[in-house]
């Protein structure tokens, strides 16, 4: 049924404090496919509405469907297959990684964790998503305080595309970065939708990025 | 002159088991009423290059090279003493990164201005009196009076970016170094940001934005420099290098923006431990040959330019 592969917000209310509501009964739909842009000034709740949308945050009122099932459950108490199946990348690399971690680990640790793959298929896997993010394999073996934001987001992405979401929430994904490595992990992941047509989330203060990246961009009511 | 004129500056971090050579002998000029934009990308050296002119760098620092401060006052090597009571705030104001980390978080932002107000322009009357003077300088900066006396959680992006602006021109400094002042903030308040510090430069301060931001570089610079693995390869009139690069860095990093070819410059910038002998660009520079095995140094490339390479590109001004 095609009508029902879509990432899907209805009605979605989250207040943090009681005087006022970050979202205000926000609905937004992300096909299978499709990428949408989402644009607006700082504080308007996009990186709200990425983060119910990944099921890490219930909202206080409304629904989210996963292709046409209800989402009934957020954070670790998202069964494990709607979890693995919405990926999020982050503004912050620096604070999206466990510092302990090499970028090896950092890539194989969803394919580990969700028990897909064995430690020695999850470094070969590793290594086949870091090279097509641009990593490497001196930066494999590195810590995250020995690389640079630019190559530290790099191993987010290839971490994100680790378990074939069917979505890709791309919070300000590339704000920090210089032009170039922009332009480089746009195309890594424009790349990857190519290959399994997943549906794509892009945020960003950058009205001209979501203008050349997506099919079309919409701002928070 | 009056203005900076930093010549061979160089600064090395001596680690456990390796040399970072975070500069390579810049030369910068700022000069009163202009906007000198330093782009390059995350790691490149050019926040390190602004805290070497203020001597807030780490004790593991090797500083070397010249900095004249309205040709008079050598900055690099400066005593202490006079770095913090003569210079700091008073003759060179500091626009930091992420304003909002780089506030006290339990005091609220009229403390934070009222206390450096108090310091850099003498104690100055009373309580009242200083109190008007954070007032009338918070509304200089945009701010409205009343959020002063918010806690740095209670501002938004912007409100602490003129907080931050505020505080940098507590003292009335000459000079201006904004360290990568847009992070974090939206198009509307990076386009205000870049106005600000305009406003700065028609004030007949002298400003030295620090961005990996092209396009917020383009809103408001009189010249470019490009820094690449701790070098400066490129220094133009703002317009006629967003017209034409020079050099093959910069020419990749204007290609790589979304409103232009959107294609990133193949591989990575060179490990600071281990920077390449040569051009350090060569590695990843299509035009590159025999000749880039050895280190270019920054010759004319037109009217006001020096570009770092062998091969500069062919300007459509030229």
């Amino acid at each position: 049924m095609p009508d029902t592969c879509a990432l899907e917000a209805a009605g979605v209310t989250v207040a943090f404090d009681r005087r006022a509501a970050v979202l205000d009964s926000v609905s937004f739909r992300i096909e299978h496919g499709a990428a949408v842009g989402l644009a607006g000034p700082s504080g308007c709740g996009k990186s709200t509405l990425a983060r119910v949308l990944a099921l890490l945050l219930k909202p206080s009122a409304g629904s989210v469907r996963l292709d046409g099932r209800p989402v009934t459950g957020w954070r670790y108490r998202a069964p494990r297959e709607a979890r693995t199946a919405i990926a999020l990348i982050f503004q912050q690399p620096r604070a999206a990684v466990d510092p302990r971690l090499t970028l090896a680990e950092i890539v194989a640790e969803p394919l580990l964790a969700s028990g897909r793959a064995g430690r020695k298929e999850a470094a070969h896997a590793a290594a086949s998503l870091a090279e097509r993010t641009g990593l490497t394999a001196d930066l494999l073996g590195r810590r995250p305080h020995e690389v640079s934001d630019g190559q530290l987001q790099r191993a987010c992405v290839a971490r994100a595309l680790a378990l074939e979401p069917r979505y890709l929430v791309c919070d300000e994904m590339t704000s920090m970065l210089d032009a170039s490595t922009q332009a480089f992990l746009v195309a890594a992941v424009e790349e990857y939708r190519a290959r399994t047509g997943a549906g794509l989330l892009a945020i960003s203060h950058d009205e001209a990025l979501l203008a050349r990246w997506c099919d079309e961009v919409r701002t928070l009511p | 002159m009056n203005g900076l004129l930093v010549r061979g500056l160089t600064v090395r971090f001596l680690l456990r088991r390796a040399v970072v050579h975070a500069v390579a002998d810049v030369g910068l000029t700022l000069t009163p009423g202009r906007c000198l934009a330093v782009v390059g990308e995350s790691g490149c050296g050019k926040s390190v290059m602004a805290h070497a002119l203020l001597g807030l760098l780490p004790a593991n620092a090797r500083v070397e090279g010249e900095a004249w401060l309205d040709g008079e006052l050598q900055l690099i090597g400066a005593p202490e003493p006079v770095l913090a009571r003569r210079v700091r705030g008073r003759r060179i104001g500091l626009i930091p990164q992420s304003p909002a980390t780089h506030l006290t978080p339990v005091r609220t932002a009229r403390s934070q201005l009222q206390e450096t107000l108090k310091e850099l322009t003498g104690a100055g009357g009373s309580a009242a009196r200083l109190r008007t003077r954070a007032d009338s300088l918070a509304a200089r900066a945009g701010l409205d009076p009343a959020d002063l006396d918010r806690y740095p959680h209670e501002l938004s992006g912007g409100t602490a970016q003129r907080v931050a602006n505020a505080l940098a021109l507590a003292g009335d400094p000459p000079i201006v170094l904004a360290d990568e002042p847009t992070t974090g903030l939206d198009r509307p308040l990076i386009e205000a940001t870049m106005a600000e510090l305009r406003r700065f430069c028609d004030e007949g301060r002298a400003v030295l934005l620090i961005t990996h931001d092209l396009r917020a570089a383009e809103l408001v610079a009189d010249d470019i420099a490009v820094m690449y693995a701790g070098r400066i390869v490129e220094t133009a009139p703002a317009g006629d290098f967003f017209a034409g690069p020079r050099h093959p860095y910069a020419d990749g990093l204007l290609r790589a923006q979304p409103t232009r070819e959107f294609t990133p410059i193949p591989g990575f910038a060179p490990e600071l431990t281990a920077l390449p002998d040569g051009c350090a660009f060569g590695p990843r520079c299509g035009g590159a040959d025999a000749a880039c095995r050895s280190r270019p140094e920054p010759r004319p490339a037109g009217r006001d330019r020096l570009a770092a390479c062998h091969h500069p590109l062919e300007g459509r001004d030229a």
